[in-house]
């Protein structure tokens, strides 16, 4: 089975999609010669600048440009090169992507999809590192997803160009280079269904994107001291597969939310509300949420990992959760 | 579709056409003077801005461009809308937030959509639709077509309107910078929120062409938009068509207008587009006062149509509230 870097699945599938459908074009800073992470490194090369454009750092006017592109017949993929970034194209996105095709009464349809890399590693600081999902899946008309692994990054993103509505993908930069499995490269998954990624009897742990694989090495560390987690990594973010969270929440009756992101009014409390709504009667502690505490991402490495959540905190709540 | 023509095999400046031209004039007069009245009324709801005033720069560009061209709009776009051939019924509906609205009643007047006739968008948002209308320019210039797109004197204070001007230049984008200057960005004149004296001297620092027009005098407007169009349409890029104009009633429909004073709203009155453009036409021996007087009478009543259709209409199912948020 090949293996590959996350990284390489996102350029694999951008370049797939530009090869097998025409109205697929790339708008970004840098994207000409691969940007930072070198995501769409060779692509201009290979599709000419009329299908990779390379733009000048104007974030609000390439997050319209895109749209308007869309709404004209396009498929444009835009990378936003930091999420933090996307806060400068936010009426675009939010007034006008997601809304032109209600606002005209289902006249205009918006196939677009923004690339954010996100994610606190290296201690590049309170600008360079935000997780800002909550934000978003606020919003109707957004899709958003977010993969953990090289095969996710590279069938979702295939997924999100093909789909009719604006989709935030949202990259980790702790993942790029990560290495895995393609099962089966040729397959374009379902934008919106979660994975159990563990199965397990006595608690179920609800994340995405790289927690996933804090909370992987916190069901090993469970295992061994009697406790059977299952895994659940909700790649959609929206909208949620509650069907998978709630079937699960029914045979564990515990469930644990994890996201890098801060606690406080994040993807968490919507999930836990959610699954309190429809599964309470199942339930045999409360949901609880595990995330970053209340503050800015710290630049020093010591605060960063104080900030970022971890296999241990993970650990430590579930036993919390299960009793002795 | 590459680059087709309005009014195929029409003189450029015949009578027939400029007569068309008037007769559109009246029908965005009448369209919004009967709007004011149905919000009155209470008949029409929701936050309403009205052109009147600004009809010769709606009909003027209307007029310089293709049917395949695209068009974006304004917070305030009724009359760019009707000028291009939208369809009264379906627009009068939607102000009303009717089911047969041109939107179905989900977008109201500021943000109506008439994708049939590429009239792409309209927006809420101050210079919202300049970016649009840059990405849509780039599907455009693969076609042979143009895209124009209007804002005000307010807009050219955003940020994005200035990044879009770098863009449009660098890559000489087909597209049309319509500014509606009407001297206030809301309820502040000009002269208190840009420290240049016109719009279109931004322009010169983006390295794109830009002209001055007399917005209230129709045939300058046209001039200038076709020599845009054609611009655009032969590569030559972008250019800023700057229409001197006046909106003869408030912001919105209520507003107090306390920040202009009554002379000069007479003096504007004055210069009413409508007046200087029948007179021009009739002097050239092109209308007679009973031409006008049909022309007056004929879109009085197509508007009463549209008035009737959207009081027949139903109203949306309250099911469908959450209809058309995803594809």
């Amino acid at each position: 089975m090949a293996e590959i870097r996350y990284i390489d699945g996102l350029r694999q599938a951008i370049e797939r999609e530009m090869e097998r459908d025409t109205s697929v074009i790339v708008l970004g800073e840098d994207v000409a010669v691969g940007g930072p992470f070198g995501v769409t490194a060779g692509l201009v090369e290979r599709f000419g600048d009329r299908r990779v454009i390379n733009t000048p750092i104007s974030e609000d006017s390439i997050m319209g440009m895109a749209t308007g592109a869309a709404i004209a017949g396009r498929r444009p993929i835009i990378e936003i090169m930091f999420i933090d970034f996307v806060t400068l194209a936010m009426s675009q996105l939010v007034n006008h992507a997601a809304k032109l095709r209600y606002m005209s009464g289902g006249q205009l349809s918006v196939p677009l999809v923004i690339r954010l890399q996100q994610g606190a590693v290296g201690g590049w600081g309170a600008q360079h590192s935000q997780s800002l999902e909550a934000w978003f899946q606020h919003v109707p008309g957004l899709k958003m997803v977010a993969p953990s692994n090289a095969s996710d990054a590279l069938g979702l993103l295939r997924a999100a160009i093909r789909d009719n509505d604006p989709v935030l993908f949202l990259e980790h930069r702790g993942l790029y280079f990560r290495k895995d499995e393609i099962p089966d490269p040729g397959t374009v998954p379902s934008l919106s269904t979660a994975k159990i990624m563990t199965p397990g009897n006595d608690l179920t742990i609800v994340t995405y994107s790289k927690m996933v694989w804090e909370a992987v090495a916190a069901a090993a560390e469970l295992a061994q001291r009697g406790i059977s987690a299952e895994i659940i990594d909700l790649r959609s973010l929206s909208p949620l597969d509650m069907d998978t969270l709630v079937r699960s929440v029914q045979r564990t009756h515990h469930a644990l939310v994890v996201h890098e992101a801060v606690v406080h009014g994040g993807l968490g409390a919507e999930i836990s509300a959610r699954i309190q709504e429809t599964a309470f009667d199942w339930l045999d502690a409360p949901v609880y949420r595990l995330g970053a505490p209340f503050a800015p991402v710290p630049a020093s490495p010591v605060l960063e990992d104080a900030f970022v959540p971890n296999a241990k905190l993970i650990v430590r709540c579930a036993e919390q959760m299960i009793g002795p | 579709m590459s680059g087709r023509r309005n009014y195929e095999g029409v003189a450029e400046n015949s009578d027939i056409l400029h007569r068309d031209m008037l007769q559109r004039m009246w029908l965005i007069r009448s369209f919004e003077e009967r709007v004011i009245d149905l919000c009155h009324r209470k008949q029409l709801a929701g936050l309403v801005h009205v052109g009147i005033g600004q009809e010769g720069v709606a009909v003027g560009v209307a007029t310089a461009m293709g049917d395949d061209d695209y068009l974006y709009g304004t917070h305030r776009s009724h009359g760019h809308f009707l000028a291009r051939g939208a369809d009264p019924n379906g627009l009068m509906a939607e102000l009303a937030g009717k089911d047969t609205g041109c939107c179905r009643g989900r977008g109201g007047s500021m943000h109506i959509v008439e994708v049939g006739r590429r009239l792409m968008s309209a927006t809420g948002i101050v210079g919202g639709t300049i970016p649009l209308a840059l990405g849509t320019a780039l599907v455009a210039r693969e076609e042979g077509n143009v895209v124009a797109v209007y804002f005000g004197d307010g807009a050219s204070n955003t940020g994005s309107f200035h990044e879009c001007l770098n863009m449009a230049s660098l890559w000489k984008l087909p597209v049309v910078l319509v500014c509606e200057n009407n001297g206030y960005a809301e309820f502040t004149p000009m002269s208190a929120h840009t420290v240049v004296s016109h719009v279109s001297v931004h322009g010169q620092p983006y390295d794109m062409a830009s002209q001055i027009v007399d917005g209230n005098d129709t045939l300058a407007v046209l001039e200038a938009a076709r020599n845009a169009v054609v611009r655009a349409r032969d590569g030559g890029g972008p250019t800023i068509v700057e229409c001197l104009t006046y909106r003869l009633r408030g912001h919105y429909v209520g507003d107090p207008e306390s920040y202009r004073k009554a002379d000069e709203v007479d003096e504007w009155r004055g210069k009413d587009p409508i007046r200087r453009f029948t007179s021009v036409l009739r002097d050239r021996g092109a209308v007679t006062a009973r031409d006008v007087r049909r022309m007056e009478e004929s879109a009085r009543a197509r508007v009463e149509d549209a008035v009737r259709f959207m009081q027949e209409s139903p109203w949306p199912s309250s099911a469908s509230v959450a209809d058309f948020v995803y594809a």
